[in-house]
């Protein structure tokens, strides 16, 4: 059912952990769903130094995460909120039709984290980019 | 690699003995059960001596037992085939919120067409309410369909008395057996079932081949149009080798059948204590039912289903889940829901179902695997433990 890559990433995934007063952080999905995911940014001139990540959910979740954070890690936040679910897809050499769900996580967990980050700096948020929703779960 | 299959609720793997029978059948003796020659005949007595195997295992008649071609058209023939006679349109069906979905989307579908249906509760352990049941069976009913044993959790019904209260009733009773078929031995002649399911991929036999008891008397409408086989109730062309396959898997195991069920629980109850005792908040789903001795659902809190059956996976282990994100809905297991498990706890629950082919040193394996595995998962998961932001 998963690639190769997916499976590697759920076997070994990458930067998982926490980060100590993170410069971002952003937790999005809903534990009723089977899926969450929490994300910890360092970031040093307009660089994400450092990445980490959680996540409660199934391979695809696991893997997704993973993935991301190996994307933009090193990169600029203007790099890092143009990655997409397609492109994190496509790099774990896509996922099975019923998954695809699931990788939505990893974009909307960067942007989180991001908007925390914008927010907290007293700095400009980019256009679209909206404050994670708190999770909860309604029954 | 040599796998460790706990997922006999899924499928068991084929015995050697049952092979061997169906060999035949697959070889020299190929013939059409309906052929008037030599090779005709052969297939039509061994087709005769299955049906009266498995009749005799449920002390019934041999003409009180169909061939189908799994338990899920054996389900959809009970439930339509009472349904769409003449005399039983538009009314009710009775089922539960646990049945198979060879069950549950079939009585759905006769709900779009009109039946009114009702889909009795279960307890915390996954056993349906026979007050409930009493009250439902005030409206005229054609059919109580309610399983013998659940698939997920392994809760065993009180079919005796729901046969018997339905029986009272003239309500025709029909029980999706296919998970406690020659486990659980069943004697027609002192239970008022009227028709029952059986699949003989769960007890070791072959895939696609299933059976029905239909109680003579009992009238269904007929669904597939052929031949004159079966009884003139179900054409096409007898699965000889299935069958023979079927019969002998049947007798195997219901002969067996208490040492089995208590060789399979001594195991089963192992790795339940063990898990229970090494990793804290953990809980058995349907702990105090009376429950299907091979069959354990345990849910580890914090953690996803699926995510504990891949790094199972990695080491051999096949076990299963009602995991969410498989279907569209993103809801987890209808059973764990209906037995009131909060939906992110039933997101964590995995089904470890034993069967005959395994052993002490491999359940002792699992025990030794599941603490770190579930606490490698733990520290990945971003909830049961306050997070230092
Ligand atoms: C309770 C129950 N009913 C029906 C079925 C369907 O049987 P089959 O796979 O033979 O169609 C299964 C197994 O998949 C089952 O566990
Ligand atoms: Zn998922």
């Amino acid at each position: 059912m998963y690639s190769e890559k997916v499976m590697d990433h759920v076997r070994n995934p990458r930067n998982v952990g926490e980060i100590k007063d993170p410069d971002g952080y952003g937790m999005v999905g809903n534990p009723c769903c089977g899926d969450v995911m929490e994300m910890f940014l360092k970031i040093e001139n307009n660089i994400i130094v450092d990445i980490k990540f959680r996540t409660f959910g199934c391979g695809a979740a696991i893997a997704t995460s993973s993935m991301v954070t190996e994307m933009i890690k090193g990169k600029t936040l203007e790099e890092a909120l143009n990655v997409t679910n397609k492109q994190v897809t496509k790099a774990l050499d896509g996922l099975p039709e019923q998954k695809m769900h699931c990788s939505v996580l990893a974009e909307q967990g960067i942007r989180a984290a991001l908007y925390d980050y914008y927010s907290k700096h007293n700095l400009p948020v980019p256009e679209g980019l909206k404050q994670s929703k708190t999770v909860k779960c309604a029954d | 690699m040599d796998f460790i299959y706990l997922d006999n609720n899924a499928t068991t793997p084929l015995n050697p003995v049952v092979l061997e029978s169906m060999l035949p059948f697959l070889k020299e003796d190929y013939g059409n059960a309906s052929s008037v020659h030599e090779l005709g005949r052969r297939a039509r007595t061994a087709l005769e001596k299955s049906r009266g195997q498995i009749a005799d295992l449920f002390n019934a008649k041999p003409e009180e037992i169909i061939f189908t071609s799994c338990g899920t058209e054996s389900d959809n023939y009970a439930i339509l085939g009472t349904a769409y006679l003449p005399e039983n349109r538009h009314k009710q069906i009775i089922t539960s919120k646990i049945e198979h979905h060879a069950v549950l989307h079939t009585v759905e579908f006769l709900e779009k067409q009109g039946y009114p249906a009702v889909y009795l509760d279960v307890d915390e352990n996954g056993i349906i309410k026979l007050d409930q049941l009493e009250k439902a069976l005030e409206k005229e009913t054609s059919l109580v369909s309610i399983m013998y044993a659940n698939n997920e959790v392994g809760s065993l019904q009180p079919i005796e008395q729901i046969a018997k209260m339905c029986n009272e009733k003239g309500v025709k009773f029909h029980t999706d057996a296919v998970q406690a078929f020659a486990k659980h031995p069943v004697d027609m002649s002192k239970i008022p079932i009227d028709m029952l399911s059986l699949s003989a991929h769960k007890i070791y036999g072959p895939k696609g081949v299933g059976a029905m008891y239909i109680r003579k008397g009992v009238k269904l409408f007929r669904l597939m149009h052929g031949g004159h086989h079966e009884k003139n109730k179900r054409p096409g062309t007898e699965n000889v080798a299935g069958i023979v396959g079927l019969a002998t898997a049947a007798r195997r195991l219901q002969n067996n059948h208490e040492e089995e069920n208590k060789r399979l629980s001594l195991l089963r109850d192992k790795l339940q204590t063990a898990l229970l005792n090494n990793i804290p908040d953990c809980y058995v789903n349907g702990m105090n039912a009376a429950r299907l001795a091979n069959t354990l659902n345990i849910r580890f809190d914090y953690v996803e289903g699926e995510s504990i059956l891949l790094h199972l996976d990695m080491e051999g282990i096949c076990a299963s889940s009602g995991s969410a994100c498989t279907s569209d809905t993103l809801e987890p297991s209808h059973v764990l829901l209906a037995m009131c498990v909060p939906k992110e706890r039933a997101h964590g629950s995995i089904r470890f179902s034993l069967g005959e082919t395994n052993t002490e040193e491999q359940i002792d394996k699992v025990i030794d695997l599941m603490p770190t595995l579930i606490k490698k998962l733990r520290s990945m998961s971003p909830l049961g433990h306050k997070s230092n932001k």
